[in-house]
């Protein structure tokens, strides 16, 4: 009976993320501004990812949704990043 | 595969209209996708006028409005729990609050925007023909269409919201038809989603 019914997310779960992302926020400033020239963008984007993985898999529960969600979420990640990967290949080579 | 509630509608399938929901979020992620290639291959070709350019945003209204986003996020997701809940009230609370804070967030944009004015600078203004390099002008323009297009999907978010707001009220959408609630959160978390990535590309740049 429960399995089918929907997963109910207790409310501090969503207090706790929301506390992650914005300490992840201040930690994507504070990497910035320690000069790290341009690894600063890498880090600030990674920070950025992480974020974005706390938003799909909890805010947009794709934890607990079926696994072909899960999938087809990754495999849209990974076409993207296809696409800038070969476009980077294209222009860094030029 | 069994059933756990009747319902009155046969056609209603809240895995499926969840999928249709997934899967116009993706063709947003591919629209903005293309946008943020466009961006890092001109940032990757004019690194000095992208940081010159990138000065000229305030770094703090950025922040602000990424706080905003974010605890919007999650006031529409604790909507969600309070609807499954039946806490009918709070439901209405929460996406109270989330309608208020995005209409912060256009707020804080109007003013960021009208600074930007102000200084003479948006799309095919005089200072910014004649003042600019190439890749200051590349980085405005692209600086208004991206943030633009992401307040668009603010406004339309926040139109989401209220019909399903309503029809929280009316009592169309509850525990046992969450869909529009469901889908409308995801919407919304889609719009914080490309902030995620706008914020450190726009505002973090030195």
């Amino acid at each position: 009976m429960e399995k089918e019914k929907h997963h109910i997310v207790p409310y501090k779960v969503y207090v706790y993320i929301l506390l992650a992302l914005i300490s992840l926020t201040f930690g994507s400033i504070g990497i910035v501004h320690l000069n790290l020239g341009g690894y600063s963008v890498l880090g600030a984007l990674i920070f950025s990812t992480i974020k974005s993985i706390l938003v799909l898999s909890i805010f947009m529960h794709l934890k607990f949704d079926q696994p072909f969600l899960r999938i087809m979420v990754g495999f849209v990640a990974l076409v993207f990043s296809a696409v800038i990967f070969i476009t980077f290949l294209d222009y860094y080579f030029r | 595969m069994e059933h756990v509630t009747q319902h009155s509608d046969p056609h209603y399938d809240q895995e499926a209209s969840k999928l249709g929901m997934w899967l116009f979020i993706f063709t947003e992620l591919l629209l903005f996708g293309g946008l943020f290639i466009v961006y890092s291959i001109y940032r990757f070709l004019n690194p000095e006028a992208f940081q010159l350019a990138g000065s000229e945003l305030n770094p703090v209204i950025g922040t602000i409005n990424t706080i905003i986003l974010l605890v919007s996020s999650m006031t529409i997701a604790m909507a969600t729990s309070a609807l499954q809940k039946k806490n009918k009230g709070l439901t209405v609370l929460l996406l109270e609050i989330t309608i208020m804070l995005a209409l912060v967030f256009l707020i804080n944009k109007y003013f960021e925007w009208g600074v930007k004015f102000d200084h003479g600078i948006w799309p095919g203004s005089q200072h910014l023909i004649n003042d600019m390099s190439k890749g200051e002008i590349l980085f405005f323009g692209l600086y208004f269409v991206m943030t633009g297009l992401h307040a668009l999907h603010i406004i339309i978010g926040m139109i989401i919201i209220i019909v399903a707001l309503k029809r929280v009220q009316k009592g169309t959408v509850h525990a046992d038809r969450p869909s529009l609630l469901e889908n409308a959160g995801l919407y919304w978390h889609l719009v914080d989603l490309i902030w995620i990535f706008l914020f450190p590309l726009f505002y973090l740049i030195h």
